[in-house]
């Protein structure tokens, strides 16, 4: 009998206990950050793996009980890679769900929307879009981060390496986008400070289906090598177009080229490719020591194990967004302004995805073309250049 | 010379796919005097539709083909049995263009949702080296696109001109009246020219693929470029298609090569609309044909 109660008295401790460590980690109030995507739309390709990447991650905090017990509520708005859409996003997730940060949007123009709102706000946007127009200048940027690398660090990245290999003339061509318009610019801005001349300048349609005459134009404009700059299909009938016609002068890509669906399509046509590529799509090539290597690896395959796909750069872009505000949040919790000061002055040689982030308040990206490695294509697939 | 030679080759790879979607238009056009917008439609099932048989099921090149063509004559009779057939009767041309219109965005997201955004593609009909002509490079599978292009409008000349079904069809070209009191199934020919059109779309778009990739939004440029083709040449004539297709890309590679390929397409229909001004029926149509035609 006495044997019976003291069982039934220890079956009740555990039952309260477990229903007050419960409440414990459960009663007390979400964390809400917002994410703008472009989830369908033109910009679909990024939203997506963003989309699922914030997904993946907040289950991960909310199943490790949270920050600092506090449940994790991520709100996803479609954007539908509309910039009107993406203001009203921003409005809905400030006024109504009154998220303490917002991840996103996927691309420079709808970045670019919400800057004024969430300026206005007082609320921390980190983008996960390219364009250096999103944090510069800075000092009008107050509340504005991003993840992605400048085009301009990966022009940097090419022209470093055409440098030390004697390349002193380049032929240019790049996609009528606003992702070729970027990088044709910067190509054609930072070409004299590493001693190179642009000897063609030449462009293409995003539906166009032969570049040869272009091609063709460059290398009789005395060109040593050809730079193209664009995402989708057309960097795969560039480099087609190029092996064909046995140039004998390299092509070098945009940090577009980083898919393995590229090295598909475009078959032996793309060996001897050159690109800079963000080290998550040559994780598995880096070395053990590199301080991204953990994180690119649990990333990759707990994405890959998920979703059956990779995640591409752009998925890293939405994790190391998520992960700096999660980061701020865990440190000075739900303050609006302390979250935007701890981005800007504690992310320091802080590894993601992306690169190593050194944010500071003369630059709200943080990563420079050392978030680049130079990546040559070989039997079929990446190898990174010493 | 070399480049010259180089920049023609890539114009006339342009320009086959424009001749092919062109003819497309034209077949259709003679029969029921309506634009099918859906044409560039067909060159993306084509090539899609070939790739998912080829790769992805790994079915033989020949079986993959016929299966591919059957498909794009299924979808061509569907199209003009299910929406223009009932319309017809009614005879509202602009209503019937804009159900072409319609068909074409369903075809796209069928598309869309099938194959998904990511361009595809397959390996040229023939491995083997480029080909060296004067010192311009010339793809085998360039060669393929022109060649096939090539068959297709001999075969269509002698199908028109020779047998009797063809020369049915030219005669309700000429007037629809005239046919069906001679007694021609009138409602027969404009299903077997919606027929014709869809496979004509899809062979270009089979031989084109390994070159140019092929994701499910490619057709309303083709449709676009093939339409310009048409009535560069004169809307209805068949070898009006051919030149325009071929003088379109020339005219597009010509201009990348020897002013800029920012310009490529502005100039190619600026100097369209130049010929149109001084032709208005296009380079083999005429005037007085244009003025009796209700489009």
């Amino acid at each position: 009998m006495k044997n019976l109660v003291k069982a039934f008295l220890l079956i009740i401790t555990i039952v309260t206990a477990l229903i007050f460590t419960q409440k414990d980690s459960y009663c007390k109030e979400p964390y809400k950050i917002g994410a703008i995507l472009s989830v369908t739309g033109a910009a679909s390709f990024l939203g997506e793996p963003e989309k699922n990447t914030v997904l993946m991650l907040a289950e991960q905090i909310n199943k490790t009980g949270g920050i600092n017990g506090h449940p994790l509520e991520v709100i996803i708005e479609d954007s539908k890679s509309d910039e009107t859409q993406a203001v009203l996003a921003a409005k809905k997730l400030i006024e109504k769900d009154k998220v303490l940060a917002i991840i996103g949007p996927s691309t420079t123009g709808e970045s670019m929307a919400i800057i004024p709102i969430m300026t206005q706000a007082k609320t921390p946007l980190v983008s996960v879009a390219a364009g250096a127009s999103i944090t510069q200048p800075v000092q009008e940027r107050y509340w504005i981060f991003k993840t992605a690398q400048y085009d301009t660090s990966a022009v940097e990245a090419i022209y470093n390496h055409m440098k030390n290999k004697g390349i002193k003339k380049v032929g240019i061509i790049s996609i009528t986008t606003a992702f070729g318009d970027a990088g044709r610019k910067a190509l054609i801005e930072m070409a004299p400070k590493f001693g190179i001349t642009v000897v063609a300048d030449e462009r293409y349609g995003p539906k166009d289906t032969d570049m040869t005459t272009q091609i063709v134009k460059i290398k009789s404009a005395g060109a040593q090598a050809i730079i193209n700059w664009s995402v989708g299909p057309g960097q795969v009938i560039v480099t087609k177009n190029w092996h064909a016609l046995k140039l004998a002068i390299p092509l070098y890509q945009s940090h577009g080229w980083g898919s393995k669906k590229n090295l598909e399509l475009a078959g032996k046509a793309a060996e001897g490719v050159i690109a800079p590529l963000g080290r998550l799509v040559v994780w598995d090539k880096i070395p053990d020591k590199h301080p991204q290597k953990p994180i690119l690896k649990k990333y990759v395959s707990d994405y890959e194990s998920k979703y059956k796909s990779e995640p591409g750069t752009f998925g890293g872009h939405a994790y190391d967004a998520f992960m700096m505000v999660v980061e701020a949040l865990k440190k000075v919790g739900p303050d609006k302004k302390k979250i935007r000061d701890y981005i800007e002055t504690n992310i320091k040689n802080w590894p993601g995805t992306g690169g190593i982030f050194n944010m500071s308040s003369k630059d709200h990206c943080g990563l420079d073309m050392k978030a680049f490695e130079m990546v040559i294509v070989k039997n079929g697939d990446w190898e990174i250049l010493k | 010379m070399t480049l010259f030679l180089q920049f023609l080759f890539a114009g006339l790879t342009t320009g086959s796919v424009y001749a092919l979607v062109g003819i497309g238009f034209n077949i259709i056009y003679n029969s029921t005097s309506i634009i099918n917008l859906a044409q560039g439609e067909f060159v993306v099932l084509g090539g899609l539709m070939m790739w998912f048989f080829l790769e992805s099921l790994q079915l033989p090149f020949s079986v993959s083909l016929c299966l591919t063509l059957l498909t794009a004559a299924i979808i061509g009779l569907a199209q003009e049995r299910l929406t223009i057939k009932p319309l017809l009767k009614k005879g509202d041309l602009l209503l019937m263009i804009m159900v072409t219109i319609a068909f074409s965005i369903l075809i796209r997201g069928i598309l869309m949702f099938k194959f998904g955004k990511d361009p595809y593609t397959y390996s040229p009909f023939t491995e083997g080296e480029p080909i060296e002509i004067f010192g311009a490079i010339i793809t085998q599978q360039t060669l393929w696109v022109i060649g096939i292009t090539v068959f297709c409008i001999v075969l269509l000349y002698l199908f028109f001109n020779k047998t009797m079904t063809g020369r049915a069809m030219k005669a309700c070209s000429l007037d629809v009246k005239a046919a069906r009191l001679m007694g021609i199934n009138v409602s027969k020919v404009v299903m077997l020219s919606f027929l014709i059109s869809a496979v004509i779309g899809a062979i270009g778009g089979i031989a084109i693929t390994p070159i140019s990739l092929m994701e499910y939004d490619k057709g309303a440029m083709l449709s676009v470029k093939g339409f310009c083709a048409a009535i560069l040449g004169g809307l209805g004539k068949s070898r009006g298609a051919v030149v325009g297709g071929f003088t379109l890309g020339m005219l597009e590679s010509l201009t990348a090569g020897y002013i800029h390929s920012g310009f490529k397409d502005a100039i190619a229909l600026l100097i369209m609309l130049f010929i149109l001004f001084v032709k208005p029926a296009g380079i083999f149509g005429k005037t007085e044909i244009l003025r009796l035609r209700k489009f």
